[in-house]
């Protein structure tokens, strides 16, 4: 017979994990124009991960998502972010410029919701990156000194 | 040589120079913690400084060259009570100039210390967030931004604690020193924010200069008052003004060697900037509340770093804490200085500003060639070095002559306008204590030089051993600077009574 005692929670998880990380594209994407973003949609993406993280331990996490990844994500993110305003500096525009982007006259707003798109898909690997990156720190850290030897 | 540069500059250099000076560091330290190796890192972070470095002399020309002596750009082409405006005058221009100097000579210097302070794996992250704190100082000062001056501000501090953290693989105190900061640093940023919270209810907006311009019709009003002191207090920790400085001596003994350097001798002028910037720019000096700060507050509180800080220094053991200790010190000058409230006041306290990064700079950059040759920084340790590594001690003597204030060296020409600008205000009695605090700069440097040049070697059998050539370049830049500065001080002068001109808003150009 089956000893373990947290198959409800395996399979309930299981379930949830998609649900959550399909819930974080929603945030996403309706960022641009209305409540959400890439703050919101990174944090609930590492809660997909954390949650599976708690339910399967923290070694099936890492093998899931490795460290190194997290920690790449986050930079990736930074990078991104900055990127987008060296692209509308490069477009002849101010840094951060949206507006330069596609070289627009005013009114079309093509260049803006492109702009906000680029930077929050830089927010969301950021925080993502750096809230898993946090969790493995502190969840897959083992002690330096035992305690006898202070 | 600034003009040289600007007609070689292309324009889109010129037009954007604001933004790129923080951004490129900012884009390429994300970078190193994805670069497999720490020398790669290194090199990168050499390039990422030296084109700040470059843009910051770009900057000072087009300021030097407007007619109005300022460089703004709108980030986003916001329009400016909006949008984030980086603003340049010369006050920061001269900032941003120390800040890159000091970053490019220290990221020149660093990779000998760091292969013997920093674990292998480690290297190029370490890079990363030294090039992230290097940003953050930058964005500090340049940006014509209340908020954003403080999201600058968090960026270099949460950087800054790592930095002095990774100093645990030589000696583990550096962690509750990192911690201690982090709790001092972060109480700073705090009561900074809820300043800036209590401005911007009385004025509604957050530029510094659309600020500037609503407080005067706002005389009297309670939380334009209550803010001032909470920025007050904010920035003060962050600047190591005594007796806030509680956080400074222990950082600084015990981070790696390079972190030392560069935060000596970047990361409390750039806090002291802010504080000026909001005295003199964004609140006026003139205002009632402020002037009983500057006679109240400022001046006792710098009198009291500079007397009871070098008396501590005088009973250190290790070099390093001497040296911390005397940075406290060298603070509480520069806030005597911005304390009397005259521009030739507050041009002393800048030029002291400027010479102390040199000298401090030089002098820690000496103690990282002893910590990497020799393994110690008590004054036991520093015993007959001067025999053994005497190139690196002949520039540790030199830099520590100019900090206590000797005559053909760069400390002795800002004490000395420091010390014009007391008598003219009729504070003679303040210009004793700057002498008095002098000569225990000559009592607590003085043993360490004895030690150094006339007491035999601890352990006879050491070699002549000098630091590595990478190490003695930049150490050697900064020590003739400050014999060149000392003799011929018109460069920094010259800076330092642009930014206090344009501080006060006089257009006062050479």
């Amino acid at each position: 017979m089956n000893t373990d005692h947290h198959v409800i929670l395996r399979v309930i998880a299981k379930m949830l994990i998609p649900v959550i990380t399909m819930f974080a594209f929603y945030v996403q994407f309706h960022g641009d124009f209305g409540p959400g973003g890439g703050f919101q949609a990174g944090v609930i993406i590492a809660v997909a991960v954390i949650l599976y993280a708690l339910v399967f331990g923290v070694p099936a996490a890492m093998r899931a998502v490795p460290p190194v990844f997290t920690r790449s994500l986050a930079a990736v993110g930074v990078m991104i972010y900055a990127g987008v305003g060296f692209w509308a500096m490069l477009q002849g525009g101010h840094y951060l410029e949206y507006q330069a982007l596609f070289h627009e006259p005013p009114g079309e707003h093509h260049g803006q919701h492109i702009g906000i798109l680029g930077i929050e898909l830089g927010v969301l690997c950021g925080v993502s990156g750096a809230m898993l990156t946090i969790f493995y720190a502190f969840a897959g850290r083992v002690a330096e000194i035992r305690d006898e030897d202070w | 040589m600034i003009d040289a540069i600007l007609n070689a500059a292309p324009a889109w250099a010129l037009s954007h120079a604001a933004p790129l000076l923080i951004m490129v560091p900012l884009f390429l330290a994300p970078l190193l913690a994805l670069v497999p190796t720490g020398r790669i890192a290194w090199i990168i972070s050499i390039a990422a400084t030296g084109i700040s470095f470059l843009f910051a002399l770009i900057l000072l020309g087009l300021v030097q060259t407007s007619p109005i002596g300022v460089v703004s750009y709108e980030v986003g082409r916001w329009p400016v009570p909006l949008g984030i405006e980086l603003r340049v005058d010369a006050l920061n221009a001269m900032i941003l100039l120390i800040v890159t100097t000091i970053g490019l000579l220290s990221s020149i210097f660093s990779w000998p210390t760091v292969v013997a302070e920093i674990p292998k794996q480690k290297r190029a992250l370490f890079y990363s967030a030294f090039l992230v704190c290097f940003a953050g100082l930058n964005g500090v000062a340049i940006t014509g931004d209340a908020f954003n001056l403080f999201v600058f501000l968090e960026i270099s501090s949460i950087s800054t604690y790592v930095l002095v953290a990774l100093g645990s693989g030589r000696d583990r105190r550096a962690l509750p020193a990192a911690f201690n900061y982090l709790i001092m640093g972060t109480i700073g940023a705090s009561f900074y924010i809820i300043g800036i919270g209590f401005l911007y209810a009385a004025t509604g907006t957050l530029n510094m200069h659309d600020i500037s311009t609503h407080l005067p019709e706002l005389a009297g009003h309670r939380s334009v008052q209550a803010g001032f002191a909470f920025i007050l207090v904010g920035l003060g920790l962050k600047a190591a003004m005594w007796p806030l400085h509680q956080w400074l001596p222990n950082a600084y003994s015990y981070s790696p060697s390079f972190v030392t350097m560069f935060l000596s001798a970047t990361a409390t002028k750039v806090a002291l900037y802010a504080l000026i910037r909001f005295l003199f720019t964004v609140f006026r000096p003139d205002y009632g509340f402020e002037i009983s700060a500057f006679s109240a507050i400022l001046m006792p509180l710098g009198i009291a770093a500079m007397v009871v800080c070098s008396f501590q220094a005088v009973f250190q053991t290790d070099v390093r804490r001497i040296l911390a200790y005397s940075s406290v010190a060298q603070v509480g000058y520069m806030i005597l200085g911005v304390s009397i409230g005259t521009t030739a006041g507050l041009s002393a306290g800048l030029f002291h500003l400027v010479n102390h990064a040199m000298m401090k700079g030089a002098l820690f950059m000496a103690v990282a060639g002893v910590v990497l040759t020799y393994q110690g920084t008590t004054i036991r340790d520093f015993a007959g070095l001067g025999r053994s590594a005497p190139w690196t001690m002949t520039a540790f003597a030199i830099a520590a002559l100019s900090l206590i204030g000797v005559p053909l060296t760069a400390g002795f020409q800002s004490k000395l306008q420091l010390g014009f600008a007391l008598f003219d205000q009729g504070l003679w009695w303040a210009v004793g204590l700057v002498v008095f605090s002098s000569f225990l700069a000559v009592i607590y440097m003085g043993r360490v030089l004895e030690a150094v040049f006339f007491q035999p070697p601890v352990n006879p059998r050491k070699a002549r051993k000098e630091a590595p050539i990478l190490l003695l370049i930049p150490l050697w830049v900064l020590a003739l600077a400050n014999l060149y500065f000392g003799i011929a001080a018109d460069f920094p002068l010259g800076l330092a009574r642009d930014a206090a001109a344009a501080a006060f808003g006089v257009e006062a150009f050479r």
